[in-house]
């Protein structure tokens, strides 16, 4: 029985995570051919062991090394890694006040504050997404309304712009900062704040002593959820992003569309999951290292 | 050297440390702490002690300026505090959490105050080692709060909150936490600090143990107000109510009717039973409705009728509680009134002078118990 309940996540991972893997990296390691599907070699079994041995022989890396080539793809990957660092830190600035005041909040309203941070979830991302177009564009909402306020005298061009992609990836991921930073807060014990200002802080520097290392395990948490997706984000910078936005879910999607080139697309996917090991395993770490404080 | 030297209390030109001047506290239409006057002196260590919800932690938590009072105030040195936010007061507090801080060692738990003055560093850690040294807690500077015990943790919440050198240091229920045994231990250090050191402490606690052994006086409140202050033997010897009477340790409380003749005053209280015979309560008017007090330890059990007692009453042992050093009888009396007393188990238990069901008598001296009038 205990075999079994450590063998159902293990055939998980194989089936969800591992095969599909193991696929897309025989892909990217084929070459591209106008065929159905797209690539050769193609794997036959049943032709014995010797077409397995030409199969393999078939494949190479010429993919990988022509990603290093063209400069498109690693300027798409460092602009990738900008894109999520700026729009994590943003998300941070906006997420922790938000969380801050949940926690501080009567505790008859945190359950009503919560629904309502996980409330967008009920709605289409994709229908959220596009809402925002009509929001930002040069006769959206915005613009309307700033203008007849007088605050501006010209239409603002955000979307289409690096802009409109920080506000929908801010917009999209806010709940995953929120959450992980406001359970780190609700566990804060205000007689810890009181004991600080005892001891001579100001409320400001309690804050800064107390509050906020308290909650860096939260704050940790929701970066990292923020960061690994966004730097992989497709939706949010096609819809709102210009032609010159340019990030690496993008390129992947436009070399496995419009350019119908699987090997190159799987190449880009496996380096984009390389580059993501890195954040995911200090996410874990992160995660281990909280739940030892918790015991 | 006289024992008994320390009582500012008792001397009209002491300047007290802690003034409350009619402070009421309400929240709301709850009126936590209603109008109250009291004076804290320096060096004392003074007890706050009542049930839950009394308005102790309240008190407290104004001296410690987290609560302002709704009316009257409160002076520190003849300063009215109420303006002084919390950060800026000379006095520090001691939370019945402990409060520490859990991503601190226990060295930086200790010299977090020093560091918010801005004192050079060689002064900072002096002064951790030196509290460090008093709560005996050298061996553990470097652990964090959550790789020590309780009762250490207690003392590093000591050495915190001492280490600013307060004028007055606030102890909300302090011991709560520990186990009985080293609560009794920690009482002991808490008072040899408070020597040690010489700074007053305002201790605020549930048990009335705990306030006798380490006060030098007691405030026995209840309802916002403050019932009774006085050092721990008055409170014990000569509570001024039923309450206090009641709230510290075990008392036996009889009511009737006052008869004073000559220089005793006699309590009737039951037909067919002696009227109490005990010291003249002042303003006592005939027939006036009086309580009499009288703890269970100075009543005494015997087979006989005692031939010299003030007071002598018949009854029945109804049961006994063995607490192994003594025995608390409960006898009742003829009318059903039950009376308990105390006797010291001098022999083994085998040879125990009395068992259930007994006709005992139970006496008492005319000084043994007081008349109280509410």
């Amino acid at each position: 029985m205990r075999r079994l309940l450590i063998v159902i996540p293990y055939v998980w991972l194989l089936a969800l995570f591992i095969v599909p893997f193991l696929i897309v990296f025989k892909i990217s390691l084929s070459d591209t051919a106008i065929a159905i599907p797209p690539y050769t070699p193609t794997l036959d079994v049943s032709a014995g062991f010797g077409a397995i041995r030409d199969f393999f022989l078939e494949l190479d890396w010429e993919n990988y090394i022509w990603l290093t080539e063209d400069d498109l793809y690693w300027k798409a990957y460092l602009s990738s890694l900008k894109i999520a660092l700026i729009s994590t830190f943003l998300t941070l600035l906006v997420g922790y006040p938000i969380a801050y005041g949940m926690a501080r909040a009567p505790e008859e309203w945190r359950a009503m504050l919560f629904m309502l941070v996980i409330l967008p979830f009920w709605t289409s991302f994709l229908i959220r997404v596009y809402s925002w177009m009509g929001i930002l564009s040069q006769e959206g909402y915005l613009n309307q309304f700033l203008l007849s306020i007088g605050v501006i005298s010209e239409p603002l061009v955000i979307l289409n712009t690096n802009i409109a992609v920080y506000i929908g990836i801010v917009y999209t991921y806010l709940p995953f900062m929120i959450l992980p930073i406001y359970a780190a807060l609700e566990k804060l014990d205000i007689s810890l704040l009181e004991a600080a200002e005892d001891l001579g802080c100001s409320r400001f520097s309690a804050f800064w002593l107390i509050t906020v290392p308290l909650s860096k395990q939260g704050i940790i948490a929701g970066s990292f959820l923020v960061f690994i997706p966004t730097i992989g984000e497709f939706v949010i910078p096609s819809l709102l992003g210009g032609s010159r936005t340019l990030m690496i879910g993008k390129v992947l999607w436009e070399e496995f569309f419009s350019n119908r080139d699987w090997p190159v697309a799987s190449a880009v996917a496996v380096v984009l999951l390389l580059i993501l090991i890195i954040p995911i395993v200090l996410f874990q770490r992160n995660e281990q290292k909280q739940r030892e404080a918790g015991k | 050297m006289a024992l008994d030297a320390f009582a500012p209390w008792e001397d009209p030109t002491a300047k007290p440390l802690i003034q409350f001047q009619n402070v009421t506290k309400r929240f709301g239409d709850f009126t936590a702490i209603d109008t109250l006057n009291i004076d804290i002196f320096e060096r004392e260590f003074f007890a706050l002690l009542g049930p839950s919800g009394c308005g102790k932690t309240t008190m407290m938590r104004m001296l410690a300026g987290f609560e302002t009072p709704t009316e009257g105030s409160i002076l520190l040195a003849g300063q009215d505090i109420a303006p002084v936010p919390p950060n800026k007061r000379a006095v520090n507090m001691m939370f019945q959490s402990y409060a520490l801080f859990p991503h601190l060692s226990i060295w930086e738990n200790i010299a977090f105050g020093l560091r918010r003055d801005r004192l050079p560093k060689d002064q900072i850690a002096a002064r951790v080692e030196e509290m460090l040294r008093l709560t005996r807690l050298e061996k553990f500077a470097s652990r964090k709060p959550h790789q020590i015990s309780g009762g250490q943790r207690q003392r590093v919440a000591l050495a915190r909150s001492l280490a600013k050198a307060p004028k007055l240091l606030l102890l909300d229920e302090p011991l709560g936490a520990l186990d009985k045994k080293l609560r009794q231990e920690t009482q002991f250090e808490l008072m040899d600090i408070q020597e040690k050191t010489g700074t007053t402490f305002v201790i605020v606690t549930h048990d009335q143990e705990e306030a006798m052994t380490v006060a030098s006086r007691v405030a026995v409140m209840d309802h916002g107000q403050i019932i009774q202050v006085a050092t721990p033997d008055v409170i014990y010897e000569a509570p001024n109510s039923t309450y206090v009477a009641d709230f510290i340790g075990e008392v036996n409380l009889i009511t009737g009717k006052a008869d004073p003749k000559g220089d005793a005053l006699h309590m009737h209280w039951a037909e067919a039973q002696p009227a109490i015979v005990g010291a003249p309560l002042e303003g006592a008017q005939a027939g006036q409705e009086l309580h009499y007090a009288i703890r269970p330890e100075k009543v005494s059990i015997s087979a006989e009728k005692p031939t010299d007692a003030a007071n002598a009453v018949q009854g029945k042992v109804l049961d006994i509680a063995y607490l192994g050093n003594i025995s608390t009888y409960h006898v009742e009396l003829a009318g059903g009134q039950i009376i308990k007393a105390q006797a010291a188990n001098s022999r083994r238990i085998s040879r125990r002078a009395f068992t259930w069901e007994d006709d005992v008598w139970l006496s008492w001296t005319a000084t043994a118990g007081v008349f109280l009038e509410r």
